[in-house]
């Protein structure tokens, strides 16, 4: 009996077709090709000795690294089958408020924009810990409106995105803060290196590390991989869904709020102009990464690779001198592609 | 078939179980009993009630009149949980798998085991000796799949039933209710998860399953109990009734409420 089950099963079971596994392996290295051909033309494009330099590379490691801060929470809240859309209102408003404390803390407002910071140790501390605080508050706002109001994630994070964006434009008066941050975090964190490397792309490398090994080894992945396989029988098995769910969301929010602090350092300063992009940006790190939109699957790892595309052509194109402004336009075009691709592996799958 | 000995005390009794939606009558007076080590078939026409009852055995509904008994004691199951905790598991008509995950996450899915120590208590898991039950688990039952560690979503439609079945029975201790278990499955899936209903019998449960499909319930019910307009119309013996006498009480030309 036992060989007739086996028999049942072996001539049952869907053997993976050509074609699917071409469109597998097709989805997971494009985005290689697409990076190496992108590269190859800003190297070839530009005067020699200007894009593939090291400081270059580094300029654009640094810049990714709060792409990546970003894509990290939304790879998470994608694979639930979700979606923010408000993590660079709140990169931007965790920004503003953090900074505010920062300034406030550090020293009178005469001191600061005179560029004296007496208590600077201090008001940096109180600020990087307003700065998650308020990222994650906002998720955690996400993640009950969409759980216990029962509203589609989209709706809900469009929202907060409005509120959060006009919310640190009333804070700053919608221009920037009164004065740059503290020189401890800008000189000290920001520009500051570790064996060659800018400390926020360590920060951003120590996150993706532990974020790929809780989404691969620990519960916390696993169960975010089971709500965004089917939220029904999850609920079934017993697990809690719409805690996971509310856990996640706060997970990107505290995340957009690491990735302001990395923000105020880089920058020293922070408006609403520059964080425009930062959805579009971080979204399709995931996407491009092959983190399926109809959620269940993605990589945190493949995720981080995609957050280069949009720094690597923001800094390519500043330097052919092209208006950056195209690289919107092509980051744009890019996820709607990746997103066509995910649809088709998607069918192969359920036909095959 | 042979017939088993349903002698002695009901393993789950359901007596006078009335349930309404509404002004909808689902179940107006439901009655069954099913025995230790028995597969027990519910079938009844649509709108008979029987999903409605397996789903108050189950804790998804909650009766408006009569008592559940389990070993002769008045129960109450509040939810689905509440049926777990009493050995009484579900294998749903949509089968509530997680379609990206393996088949070994599928059978732990929300009673995870975990590594010793701190790493486990930081909620890491112990993959190794989940799958390595999970095997177990397949061979015990004669499920062949090629592997654990594929996503159920490549199985084909009577790989995921089992995988489906082989959860509920891995965890259920006295009851595994199966709701319609071969509706989307072709003809050789079907009797392999039939096979299987078999098999789950011999290692000592009792199973309540519902289907459409009479010859199926032929083949492996020992009883059948008859449903129509939320009534119980009869509880038979498989061997001492024939297709046509069933068809006659779940239709209603035949045979009226014993």
């Amino acid at each position: 009996m036992r060989e007739e089950l086996d028999a049942t099963a072996a001539a049952a079971a869907p053997r993976p077709g050509r074609s699917q596994r071409a469109a597998l392996v097709l989805s997971r290295s494009w985005l290689f090709v697409f990076l190496i051909l992108l590269v190859g033309f800003f190297w070839l494009s530009t005067p020699s000795g200007t894009f593939l330099t090291r400081s270059n590379l580094t300029q654009i490691g640094l810049s990714t690294s709060e792409v990546v801060l970003l894509a990290i929470g939304e790879t998470f809240v994608i694979v639930t089958a979700g979606i923010d859309l408000s993590i660079g209102g709140i990169l931007f408003l965790a920004g503003v408020c953090g900074g505010e404390v920062m300034l406030h803390v550090s020293g009178t407002s005469t001191q600061v924009i005179a560029g004296q910071y007496p208590h600077a140790a201090l008001g940096i501390t109180l600020g990087v810990i307003v700065c998650v605080l308020t990222g994650a508050v906002c998720g955690l706002g996400n993640g009950i409106a969409i759980t216990k109001l029962r509203l589609p994630p989209f709706i809900v994070t469009l929202g907060t995105l409005g509120i959060t964006f006009g919310l640190g434009e009333v804070i700053d008066g919608g221009s920037y803060l009164p004065a740059p941050v503290p020189t401890g975090l800008s000189q000290g964190f920001g520009a500051g290196k570790f064996l060659g490397l800018f400390y926020p792309i360590w920060v951003a490398l120590a996150f993706l590390l532990v974020a790929h090994i809780v989404f691969t080894y620990a519960r916390f992945g696993r169960y975010t991989r089971a709500v965004g396989s089917n939220a029904e029988g999850t609920r079934r098995a017993g697990i809690a869904v719409d805690r996971h769910i509310i856990k996640v969301y706060t997970l990107a929010g505290l995340l957009a709020g690491v990735a302001a602090v990395v923000d105020l350092a880089i920058y020293t300063n922070t408006t609403a102009i520059s964080h425009r992009g930062d959805n579009l940006n971080a979204i399709s790190a995931v996407v491009l990464g092959g983190t399926s939109l109809f959620g269940g699957v993605g990589s945190i790892l493949m995720s981080a690779v995609g957050a280069f595309v949009p720094t690597v052509l923001q800094n390519g194109l500043v330097i052919k001198n092209v208006q950056p402004f195209w690289q919107e336009v092509v980051v744009g075009a890019t996820i709607i592609f990746a997103v066509y691709l995910d649809q088709l592996r998607r069918r192969r799958t359920e036909s095959g | 078939m042979t017939t088993m000995s349903t002698t002695g005390a009901p393993l789950l009794e359901a007596r006078g179980i009335q349930k309404h939606f509404g002004h909808v009558v689902a179940l107006a007076s439901a009655n069954f009993e099913l025995a230790p080590d028995e597969v027990h078939a519910i079938v009844g026409d649509n709108g008979a009630g029987k999903s409605t009852l397996i789903k108050i055995v189950s804790g998804v509904y909650h009766a408006d009149g009569g008592e559940l008994l389990l070993d002769g004691k008045p129960i109450t199951i509040s939810n689905p949980r509440e049926a777990r905790q009493l050995g009484i598991e579900t294998v749903y008509q949509d089968l509530a798998l997680a379609d990206h995950l393996d088949a070994a996450a599928n059978l732990f899915l929300g009673r995870e085991e975990y590594l010793p120590g701190l790493l486990g208590r930081l909620g890491f898991l112990d993959r190794k000796t989940m799958r390595r039950r999970a095997e177990e688990e397949m061979r015990r039952l004669k499920i062949g799949i090629k592997s654990v560690d594929q996503a159920v979503v490549n199985l084909s439609g009577g790989q995921r039933q089992a995988v489906a079945v082989a959860r509920a029975i891995a965890w259920g201790r006295r009851i595994v209710i199966m709701d319609e278990p071969t509706a989307a499955l072709g003809v050789r899936e079907s009797s392999m998860v039939l096979e299987l209903i078999k098999e789950v019998r011999s290692h000592g449960l009792s199973i309540i399953m519902i289907s459409h499909n009479l010859p199926e319930v032929f083949a492996v019910a020992d009883r059948i109990t008859v449903l129509r307009l939320g009534r119980t119309i009869r509880t038979l013996r498989t061997s001492e009734t024939t297709l046509e006498a069933v068809v006659g009480m779940m239709t209603g030309a035949v045979g009226v409420a014993a």
